[in-house]
């Protein structure tokens, strides 16, 4: 008989937070895109390039900060070429999203037996050390779940906030919401549609690049193949759950973090089938849409923009 | 009368137009994929030329190669046909992996277990129960759409993982062969599809697979249920007018995309793996909606667009022993020419700098 301690305990809620904070990032950054009326299921695949980018340049700089710096742009150049496929030359969201996962996963692998012959993973790299920080790692209970972690699991809260009051407390944030809600009125109130449309996607495509630097060099210090197992499609569903706001996101983000680190120990201890706990995000997305647990009603058409 | 033949003429003709003019569209992604490939791997210091080379020859050069091109094409024109018949009825089915994956286990089930039963049956059956599973999988999305107007990209995305897991579990704990690996014991022989081009894998599978293009061809171009499912694709509120029924061509197209997935399933189980193995799909189900669009949406399209697809796999692996690229420039392929196929307008505009 297994101790229930050894799976509910101060560890799995530290894991839990660790869990969530890559698809907390990715599903802000897909907020913005929807939110410009663009789905971004290229997430995943943005993570994945990401988080070799990362990889590859602190391998050769020694420097994992670069790396996070390097996995942004990238993933805010691939958030472009989505951009340019579905604004400008008004392609299938979809279809465009699909190619860049595909796309992703064979030129990652491809990369990695270049850079290190193997498919499987790279080296070893420098990567983000954990801080503490002092007197709350002493509190009993909270200072062992938030008291040490990585500088980017901080930065997730920090992003979150931000991504709050540029979207519901600047005139940037009305824009991106017009953009979505109406483009058509917002063209004519004087928003350049296409730019806004532009900028959501290729924050998306940034704060997905964030997510994926997080698991290849905070997490762990290497990059391996298929190292994002669908956290983007995870992202898309926190996106819908959280119903498309930032704080909801974040929770949502938490609870999927929180399924994530169960289903691990208890793959581990061998107690419940991992297969069921991976499927809790799934289900409860489409209950969601169902109506079962509450409403989700997207924040756009999804509808490409032609200007008149 | 003649004014209604002349319509249809004028109709079929535009429509012969618009196909021709798509196909150069095709060719033209397809290319533009192979030339950005190829300067994946020059910058990688590989010979592009003798790379697609040996693929080439990997894939057509000889029976063998032929066989197991087919034996990858097969699985992707079921995927393929499945994500055709929904995009006709203005539906974006991208959970056909899903739909596949439910369909593959349920046949495996009925192969298994069903046993005794002769060979004319136990097939029938079991590619059956596959397809219809395959399609009650589709039918959750379509229920969840007319009822609460949940779209069916994300539903159908979300239960394909719902799919990955259940059936992983089912192959893990309840039906889990003796053994290490993740998978079921093996089919009865009386549910086995053959094998029709040994030593290859190549099984009766791809024979299921070529009636299919005809039925959805026929049924998509001949008959009523087709010409609704057009009409709501193009203009629901004008079909609605006409008194076609949405939501009712909403379920019908996604039990009918879900069955074909399904089908093509168990034809993979049946004919090829003979048994459920966990992650036996490559993401076949996800090609789908590639091939389907690189074949321009029409049935024949998409059985050509997935023999392409399925030379990619079989040569690559064939190159891959030859010239040690490694094998992923095959899926870089792919996701290149996606890419180069969602944009038709970008394709368009090269064309026309081209024309200048």
């Amino acid at each position: 008989m297994v101790d229930l301690l050894d799976v509910i305990n101060v560890g799995l809620f530290a894991a839990a937070i660790r869990m969530a904070t890559p698809i907390v990032y990715a599903a802000l950054g897909g907020m913005f895109s929807e939110r410009v009326g663009v789905v971004n299921i290229g997430m995943e695949g943005i993570m994945l390039t990401s988080a070799l980018g990362g990889v590859t340049v602190s391998y050769y700089t020694g420097n994992p900060w670069l790396g996070v710096a390097a996995a942004v742009a990238i993933g805010g150049l691939m958030g472009l070429v989505h951009a340019v496929v579905t604004v400008k030359y008004a392609g299938n969201q979809i279809v465009s999203g699909t190619g860049l996962n595909i796309l992703a996963m064979g030129f990652t692998a491809y990369m990695s037996q270049i850079l290190w012959g193997s498919r499987g993973a790279s080296e070893s790299v420098a990567s983000i050390e954990d801080i503490t920080i002092p007197f709350l790692s002493d509190v009993p209970v909270i200072g062992p779940i938030i008291g040490t972690h990585s500088p980017l699991v901080y930065l997730m809260p920090v992003v979150t906030v931000i991504c709050y009051v540029v979207l519901f407390r600047t005139p940037l944030g009305l824009h991106i919401r017009a953009v979505g809600e109406h483009p058509t009125a917002a063209e004519t109130a004087g928003i350049d549609v296409v730019r806004i449309k532009y900028m959501g996607v290729i924050v998306s495509g940034m704060l997905s690049g964030l997510g994926g630097a997080f698991l290849s060099l905070s997490h762990l210090n290497l990059f391996a193949r298929g190292m994002t197992g669908g956290r983007g499609f995870i992202a898309l569903a926190a996106l819908i759950f959280g119903k498309w706001m930032p704080f909801g996101v974040l929770e949502a983000g938490l609870l999927f973090g929180f399924a994530d680190a169960l289903q691990m120990r208890l793959q581990s201890l061998g107690i419940l089938p991992p297969q069921i706990i991976l499927m809790i995000p799934y289900v409860l997305t489409v209950a969601v849409l169902a109506g079962v647990v509450g409403k989700a009603k997207p924040p756009s058409d999804y509808k490409p923009y032609k200007r008149e | 009368m003649t004014e209604r033949l002349t319509g249809a003429a004028r109709r079929a003709l535009a429509d012969l137009r618009r196909g021709s003019e798509g196909a150069l569209f095709q060719v033209a992604a397809i290319l533009l994929a192979f030339i950005v490939g190829a300067l994946v791997l020059y910058a990688s210091g590989y010979d592009p030329v003798s790379a697609y080379a040996a693929m080439l020859r990997g894939a057509f050069g000889d029976m063998y190669g032929v066989g197991q091109t087919l034996t990858q094409a097969t699985p992707i024109i079921f995927t393929s046909l499945a994500f055709l018949v929904s995009s006709k009825a203005g539906l974006f089915n991208i959970g056909a992996e899903g739909q596949f994956l439910v369909g593959a286990f349920t046949s495996a089930i009925v192969g298994i277990y069903l046993v005794e039963l002769p060979w004319v049956l136990h097939i029938p059956l079991a590619l059956l129960v596959g397809a219809i599973t395959g399609g009650a999988w589709g039918l959750i999305a379509a229920v969840l759409k007319t009822r609460f107007n949940a779209h069916e990209v994300i539903t159908t995305m979300m239960l394909t993982y719902v799919a990955t897991y259940l059936t992983g579990y089912m192959v893990n704990y309840p039906f889990k062969a003796p053994g290490w690996v993740s998978q079921t014991v093996k089919i009865a022989p009386s549910a086995e599809l053959p094998r029709i081009l040994p030593p290859t894998q190549l099984s009766a599978g791809i024979l299921v697979a070529l009636a299919l293009v005809a039925f959805t061809a026929y049924l998509l171009r001949k008959t009523i249920l087709g010409f609704e499912l057009r009409a709501i694709g193009l203009n629901p509120s004008a079909a609605e007018s006409a008194g076609i029924s949405i939501n009712r061509g909403i379920m019908t197209a996604m039990f009918l995309s879900g069955a074909m997935a399904g089908l093509g399933g168990a034809c993979e189980i049946l004919g090829v793996h003979r048994r459920f193995i966990e992650g036996f799909s490559p993401g076949y189900g996800w090609d789908g909606l590639a091939v389907a669009l690189v074949g321009g949406l029409d049935p024949v399209g998409s059985l050509l667009a997935s023999i392409l697809f399925g030379a990619l796999r079989s040569g690559g692996m064939i190159m891959t022993r030859s010239t040690k690229v490694p094998l992923d420039i095959v899926i870089i392929l792919q996701g290149l020419v996606i890419i180069f196929v969602a944009a038709p307008a970008f394709i368009r505009s090269l064309l026309k700098r081209r024309r200048k």
